[in-house]
């Protein structure tokens, strides 16, 4: 299956992928809005790991594992491996209980920052639109969509 | 310690309404223009850094800033300009020369634009280069006086090694040092691909970029940096800088602090050393020594590299040419004053030297004079800006051009002029490791392919246009030329007829 | 006032013709006149002219110079200069009849001269390059006075007017060739000058054009480079120069020439062998500013036979045929079949492939 992957030598840590993630992920479609009105946790993440020689950065997000130790966590039901083996969260299902925040080996899943609802927030591809949108809108390149073939 | 005159340059503009501390702008402007103020959830700018090099205003994903040239006015004076006050308090402050990046920017007439190009009208039909063949190839390189054949008619003349171009476009000569590597790669990359060449610079030759070697010129220059027989041998080749456009008649010095491992070992140079090229190559006092020089590197490459010469165009452009060629140099590249550099004293770059295009006109009209410009070819650089560019160049008596600014202009260069500080926000003139990074060189091949593929088809449309299609037949051809507003100096030393003659 | 040929640059469409006997059978100028005056419409009014070969024979090892001259003063001033420089064997008239439609008409001399040996000697150059010289020294520097032929045993004859009626003018139905061509001009300003009709002649090249050649000032100022003087700015001056460097002072063959002028593309030369390839991207390299562009159809006469030559992509009309020893061109198939009913192997060249039809040896 294709999949976003990061290459940390493109990276520029500018967070754009962040940002466009979010707006993505939005209502109303439009990041000034977004940022406004909307409390939308990114589902991927900029580390910056702060090397001897220079600052690199790596975007951190959902690997889509083909054994997910998520969906064996969860205790509603809610993260399940869907036929194109995209993990996905039911939100309605999710129940807050964070084991899944637990168990990712990656960190790839957090907790939303919506106060009222405590569920959690992970990358669902957005591959509906053709291209996700952290892909897309990436300044240099340095996330791409890919088989896992062709990252070999 | 007193206070300092100088007021800034640029104000940075922010819509409030717009911005969303996202801090991509701070993130990305290595000259630390931007700051988020944590407490009031705000980001602010420090104006006094800003060289409006766009990289904030490009990335904004709401498109909340601008730059702007700071509103700040003295009182109305066109002697005492606010440039001319500011140099003045920067030199009274540092005590230094000024410096500057890229080419003249004063506003000296640009020839090209009062230049027109012929088309065909019923008489004489153009031609379609989407339905018709349509050659832009050119060779440079020595060519013999005259072809000799056997009584059987088999050519028995040697032609002396050629540089094939599939289009009159080189990319000019920008050292790995000024440029980064990742800029270096990208023009090997798309000189491949588009069946050109790119050049060193008088940086030496990456070990990772021997590979293209068919696409390479190396440059032997005054500081001699890089230079031993792979490297002479690794191109198809070898340019003697003598002058540089920007800059003549003066040196060049890259900053130890841009003399990292990669650029040492390309160099050979200890790391962290000033890279100093003399003003002069301190073998060469005269036009004999040029030869000498000339010979020793093709008696090195055993005369399988065309040598060719680049000058600076000065006052006796037209002379020093004819002695470079008769010194025996494959080819000539005239350079001219609004030609791109990483750094060059403000003054010089300001003051000395003449416009690419009369120098051009008078070296191609000098060589014909003596009967020598068919030996030897003639190349143009120093600000050559589009494709029209290029073909009044060529219809002037250019056999190919040289770009530098355009390239990185294509890679993303916004010309703030700021090359010698070494802190390029777009990855190109810089050797920082997370600002070289951001020139991905496999986007910037791309663009460069791209740029030079659209000019490629623009140069075809007007050759068609004149009833030509091959771009041999527009070299020297002048009378496809016509002045605008020109002087009849002017027009006598282009060689060219006013519009409407 | 109306500025003439060498004072600016006149484009102008045109009608050719051209007939070869390559067994040197001569024939007199009827045919030619014939032949040209069919394609009438593709002319003015303003221009026309013919070339013979073989038209001399008893004086076939002297230069003829055929001179316009303006006045008497200007006549005597050159006859000093060609006595200075030849020996004269021959000089007069050449003779014309009256015709209502040619007017202002010029003196019109023909000498039949030899180079002054010491002249030559002590130039260290041949006689032809010496003749050459002194030709193009005469229409530079003569105002008044042109040469518009130069050759052995060959001729130009040319004026302001229809083909047919500077056929007549000259009365060729007296002279007898074994190579003919003609031309009819379509100029789109001129005021008609003499010396600005077809052919253009140096030495034994006369050359007949249909066309316009973009590449004119880069052909121009390549041969210049090589002690030419394109005085009249037309592409026939032009072609003829590049023609005369390449063969007489270059020393090429005539098919490499021919390659050089209307040079294979670039694609083309890749698909020949490599020691084919090698030849012809050396002839592009060096001689990349004698190919000559835009549209023309051409044919050139010379001393070994008949060139009929397209430009690459073929944007001017030329057509080829043969009946027993002759051949035939012109721009339109009907000006072949006026004076050939029935001939054989019609042909239309291709752009860029030269059509070389040569004399046989002379027994």
């Amino acid at each position: 299956m294709k999949k976003v992957y990061a290459f940390e030598k493109n990276c520029l840590g500018c967070g754009l992928c962040e940002v466009y993630c979010k707006t993505a992920h939005s209502k109303s479609k439009d990041i000034i809005k977004t940022y406004r009105k909307e409390n939308i946790t990114s589902a991927i993440v900029i580390e910056e790991i702060l090397s001897p020689k220079a600052k690199t950065y790596f975007a951190l997000q959902c690997r889509h594992c083909a054994d997910p130790k998520c969906v064996k966590a969860c205790i509603s039901g809610a993260m399940y491996k869907d036929q194109n083996g995209i993990v996905k969260n039911i939100k309605e299902k999710c129940v807050g209980c964070l084991s899944c925040v637990l168990v990712c080996p990656f960190g790839a899943v957090k907790r939303n920052k919506d106060k009222e609802r405590k569920i959690i927030s992970k990358c669902d591809l957005c591959i509906e639109t053709g291209t996700p949108a952290c892909v897309e809108n990436c300044p240099n390149n340095a996330l791409k969509l890919m088989d896992e073939e062709e990252v070999k | 310690m007193s206070i300092s005159l100088i007021t800034p340059q640029f104000e940075v503009l922010r819509d409030e309404k717009k911005c969303i501390q996202c801090k991509v702008c701070v993130k990305q402007c290595a000259n630390e223009v931007h700051r988020y103020d944590e407490e009031d959830n705000v980001v602010l700018a420090d104006d006094a850094k800003c060289v409006n090099c766009h990289r904030c205003v490009v990335l904004c994903p709401t498109k909340a800033l601008k730059i702007r040239n700071n509103s700040l006015e003295f009182r109305d004076n066109a002697n005492w300009n606010g440039k001319a006050i500011n140099e003045i308090f920067i030199q009274a402050e540092t005590g230094g020369i000024l410096l500057s990046s890229m080419g003249n920017p004063k506003p000296f007439p640009i020839y090209w634009d009062k230049m027109l190009l012929n088309a065909s009208q019923v008489t004489n039909p153009s031609i379609d280069p989407l339905r018709e063949p349509m050659e832009t190839k050119v060779m440079i390189g020595r060519k013999p006086k005259k072809l000799e054949f056997d009584k059987k008619g088999k050519l028995i003349t040697e032609i002396p090694p050629q540089i094939e171009l599939n289009m009159p476009i080189m990319f000019s000569a920008m050292s790995y040092g000024s440029i980064s590597k990742n800029a270096h790669e990208a023009l090997a990359r798309a000189a491949e691909k588009l069946g050109i060449v790119y050049n060193t610079g008088e940086g030496g030759l990456h070990k990772d970029f021997y590979k293209y070697g068919k696409n390479t010129i190396v440059q032997v220059a005054s500081g001699r940096f890089g230079v031993h027989l792979n490297y002479l041998e690794a191109g198809v080749a070898i340019e003697i800088k003598m002058g540089q456009g920007a800059k003549p008649g003066i040196g060049g010095h890259l900053p130890g602090i841009k003399v990292g491992e990669d650029v040492s070992a390309t160099r050979m140079i200890p790391v962290g050393a000033d890279a100093i090229s003399p003003a002069p190559h301190h073998d060469i006092y005269s036009i004999e020594d040029l030869s000498q020089l000339i010979f020793s590197l093709k008696e090195a490459t055993n005369y399988k590299k065309p040598v060719l010469v680049k000058i600076a165009a000065v006052n006796n452009v037209a002379a020093i040419a004819s002695g470079i060629a008769r010194a025996g140099a494959d080819a000539i590249i005239i350079d001219g004053f609004r030609g791109g550099t990483g750094a060059a004293p403000t003054r010089v770059r300001d003051n000395v030297g003449i416009p690419i295009e009369l120098a051009l006109a008078a070296v191609d009209q000098r060589l014909r004079d003596e009967g020598i410009r068919n030996e030897v070819s003639i190349v143009c650089a120093g600000s050559v800006r589009n494709s029209s560019d290029i073909v009044k160049a060529i219809a002037l008596g250019a056999d190919a051009v040289y770009i530098g600014s355009a390239a990185l202009i294509a890679i993303g260069c916004h010309m703030c002029h700021s090359c010698s500080t070494g802190k390029c926000n777009w990855g190109i003139a810089t050797q920082e490791a997370e600002l070289v990074k951001r020139l991905n060189p496999d986007l910037a091949y791309q663009k460069l392919v791209n740029l030079l593929s659209a000019w490629n088809h623009e140069i075809k449309e007007m050759l068609g246009g004149m009833g030509i299609n091959a771009i041999d037949s527009l070299r020297g051809n002048r009378l496809m030329l016509r002045g605008v507003g020109l002087n009849q100096k002017e027009l006598d030393i282009l060689g060219i007829k006013h519009a409407g003659e | 006032m109306l500025k003439k040929e060498g004072e600016i640059r006149i484009p102008s469409g045109c009608a050719i013709s051209g007939i070869i006997d390559k067994k040197r059978n001569r024939f007199n100028g009827s045919d030619i006149i014939k032949s040209i005056a069919l394609m009438h419409d593709r002319s003015n009014g303003l221009g026309g002219g013919f070339a013979g070969y073989g038209i001399y024979p008893q004086y076939k090892d002297f230069f003829a110079l055929h001179i316009f001259y303006d006045n008497e003063t200007i006549k005597h001033k050159t006859e000093d200069f060609l006595n200075a420089h030849f020996e004269i064997e021959s000089a007069g008239n050449i003779p014309t009849r009256k015709v209502s439609s040619i007017a202002n008409k010029p003196l019109i001399w023909r000498y039949f001269v030899q180079p002054r040996i010491y002249k030559v000697k002590d130039l260290c150059m041949d006689e032809k390059e010496f003749t050459a010289r002194c030709v193009i020294r005469i229409n530079r520097e003569f105002d008044g006075a042109y040469v518009f032929s130069s050759g052995k045993n060959m001729g130009a004859f040319k004026g302001v007017g229809y083909p047919e009626d500077i056929g007549d003018f000259f009365m060729l139905e007296n002279y007898e060739g074994y190579i003919w061509t003609a031309h009819g001009r379509f100029p789109t300003n001129t005021p008609g000058w003499w010396g600005g009709a077809h052919p253009f002649t140096m030495l034994d090249w006369s050359i007949v054009h249909n066309g316009e050649i973009s590449s004119y000032d880069a052909n121009r100022r390549f041969v210049e480079m090589y002690g030419y003087n394109c005085a009249l700015q037309t592409d026939t001056e032009v072609i003829t120069y590049l023609l005369d460097l390449l063969v007489r002072k270059h020393n090429l063959p005539i098919e490499k020439a021919l390659q050089i002028l209307v040079a294979p593309f670039w694609n083309e030369i890749e698909k020949e062998n490599p020691e084919k390839a090698k030849e012809l991207k050396a002839l592009r390299t060096v001689y990349a500013s004698a190919l000559i562009n835009g549209p023309f159809s051409i044919l050139v006469g010379y001393e070994d036979g008949l060139i009929a030559l397209n430009d690459r992509i073929k944007l001017r009309s030329m057509v080829m045929a043969e009946k027993g020893n002759k051949t035939f061109f012109a721009s339109e198939e009907s000006a072949i079949r006026v004076i050939c009913p029935e001939p054989e192997n019609i042909y239309h060249p291709a752009g860029g492939e030269p059509i070389v039809v040569k004399l046989e040896a002379k027994i």
